[in-house]
């Protein structure tokens, strides 16, 4: 058995408030275990891009997080309105988002491909009217 | 490698352990155990806010005093430009530059004229290389500490150019080795510094081995004599005033503002600076070019070994910018030229210094961090200090690392302690009630 960590953030929708606080909270306990800078560095745009597109889109996700040994895992499962062309959605430059979050400086439809290149392993499940559910996964070594 | 580096010091005779320290040390370096502050210095990032709020001036700067340069030949003064701020409207920056050498100091020397020289050089890095973005300006010796031990993503990102005070110091060394034949060992250039920041820089220079300056003494602690000696030379000065957009080098805005460049910052004060930060590190901020940062929020100026009103002493900056600032002091084609000799690069990396993990083995470092979760779910998660760590979170770190045991936490003793009287009380009045009892049954 791995030893691990495991902790669980509820991310509200269209809380512009506190949005980035789950990711910058992963980013210190990775930093702590004493993990590659670089490897943050990855796991931290990805938990921000997802944690982002819960506030922007959805209205509320929990994300689950788990570290072990090997594996950094995470989880975001959220209510919302669901993505009903996945292909599109995964596309460089493609965008839903409004021209007041573009003014924020979100919305570069960045989002969704920008965590998959940062991710070792990824996967999208959305049912439209339901919610996404994402799987994040990097590897320690 | 890093010496014994901190340039700021407790003083446990004095310590009365009041904890303000704790509460605004912005990167949770304090504890307080048995009423004595106790610095963690692997945390610490010199940037003085503890010793600016210690209610016992227990908490020191570990500046020069005057007797420590009896060993130079000649003396040289290196002022912040944050100085030329510190006294009324009278003073110019050329009248204390004469009165630095009516306290003792056998001469004195501009550093806003090499901060506009910089200023060039930044420019130029901005337009020539392609290095990481936004790049991150190096001369908050506290910021640069706070990327090497939070940040060190973003080492690559701080701008590999020497500071205005070290130019100065090569300049003023070079110049006077010349004029007066003496070695560069002779020649004491002391900086006369803002914060204790500054000393941290020169006992530990980044990129190289060593400062080209031999110490620094608090503003603080010549104010009065060099007030004195300014109003004796009734604030006029023997020589020509300084010039150039390097006076506004010491305010929040004063290196971008000598920039040419478009989409750049300007943040004063670490909790702005750590979202910044926080923001680059989640690939927030790559359309910025250059962000210039300060630990204090009012930057140089607002220094904790500074005298004046950080507020008064910005209107004074600004107003010495407009008055003086539209003249340069350098001639930007030479400063190109020398650009391109790398008269301003830092070449090499800055190391990093993050803290401590939990543990060195990643398995037995999560076991704890479950631990530390686990010992945070228990607590009141209200911050309350009087454990002596800032916050719940720090102190169930404390616990789990053995910095500091479960009990300490108030709220925790004092449920053990219900518990423990309740367990008494039951025990007492389950004897008295059997005593009672057998009181009863003798009768019969």
């Amino acid at each position: 058995m791995h030893n691990a960590f495991t902790h669980t953030y509820k991310i509200q929708g269209g809380n512009i408030y506190n949005a980035g606080k789950a990711s910058t909270e992963i980013k210190a306990i990775l930093k702590q275990l004493g993990i590659d800078t670089t490897i943050i560095r990855r796991v931290a745009i990805a938990a921000y891009e997802a944690e982002m597109n819960v506030v922007m889109y959805a209205r509320g996700a929990v994300l689950t997080f788990e570290v072990t040994p090997i594996i950094i895992k995470i989880i975001v499962d959220d209510e919302g309105p669901g993505i009903p062309n996945i292909d599109l959605a995964m596309r460089e430059g493609y965008s839903t988002a409004t021209p007041e979050m573009r003014e924020m400086g979100f919305g570069a439809g960045m989002g969704l491909p920008n965590i998959k290149k940062n991710a070792d392993n990824f996967k999208i499940d959305s049912v439209v009217g339901k919610g996404t559910k994402l799987l994040i996964e990097v590897y320690i070594n | 490698m890093e010496k014994n580096t901190r340039s700021i010091k407790i003083i446990d005779e004095l310590c009365d352990g009041h904890m303000t320290c704790m509460r605004v040390c912005p990167t949770q370096a304090i504890r307080v155990k048995q009423k004595k502050a106790i610095l963690l210095e692997d945390r610490c990032i010199d940037c003085g806010e503890c010793v600016r709020v210690c209610p016992t001036s227990a908490i020191v700067a570990l500046t020069s005093s005057f007797k420590d340069f009896s060993k130079f030949k000649y003396t040289v003064a290196l002022p912040s430009p944050a100085l030329y701020s510190q006294f009324g409207k009278n003073a110019t920056p050329a009248s204390i530059l004469h009165a630095l050498t009516k306290i003792g100091f056998d001469y004195s020397y501009d550093v806003a004229c090499a901060s506009e020289a910089v200023s060039i050089a930044i420019q130029e890095y901005l337009d020539r290389c392609s290095s990481p973005r936004p790049l991150i300006s190096a001369f908050c010796p506290a910021i640069v500490r706070l990327v090497q031990i939070r940040y060190p993503n973003l080492l690559d990102n701080i701008i590999p150019i020497e500071s205005p005070m070290e130019i100065a110091a090569r300049e003023v060394k070079n110049i006077k080795m010349k004029e007066l034949g003496l070695k560069a060992s002779e020649i004491g250039v002391i900086y006369i510094t803002p914060c204790p920041a500054k000393m941290l820089s020169i006992k530990n220079p980044l990129r190289k081995k060593h400062s080209f300056i031999d110490g620094a003494i608090a503003i603080a602690d010549i104010y009065n004599t060099l007030l004195q000696a300014l109003s004796q030379a009734n604030g006029t000065g023997t020589r020509e005033d300084v010039r150039g957009l390097g006076l506004g080098w010491p305010i929040v805005g004063g290196q971008v503002g000598s920039l040419k460049a478009e989409d750049c910052l300007a943040v004063g004060g670490l909790t702005d600076v750590i979202r910044i930060f926080e923001d680059i590190e989640n690939d927030k901020m790559k359309d910025i070019q250059y962000i210039e940062v300060h630990s204090c929020p009012t930057a140089c100026v607002g220094g904790s070994l500074s005298v004046e009103n950080p507020y008064i002493a910005r209107g004074r900056v600004l107003r010495m910018v407009s008055t003086y600032g539209s003249e340069p002091c350098q001639d930007r084609e030479k400063i190109r030229a020398l650009y391109q000799k790398n008269f301003f690069s830092l070449p090499g990396k800055i190391a990093p210094h993050p803290v401590e993990p939990l543990d060195k083995d990643i398995a037995v470092a999560i076991e704890k961090m479950q631990e530390k979760q686990d010992t945070y779910d228990k607590l009141p998660k209200i911050d309350c200090g009087v454990c002596g760590s800032p916050t719940c979170m720090s102190f169930a770190e404390d616990v789990v690392i053995g910095r500091s045991s479960f009990d300490d936490c108030i709220f925790v003793s004092m449920k053990r302690f219900e518990q423990l009287s309740s367990t008494l009380l039951e025990t007492v009045l389950k004897h008295s009630q059997k005593l009672e009892g057998n009181v009863e049954s003798e009768k019969l």
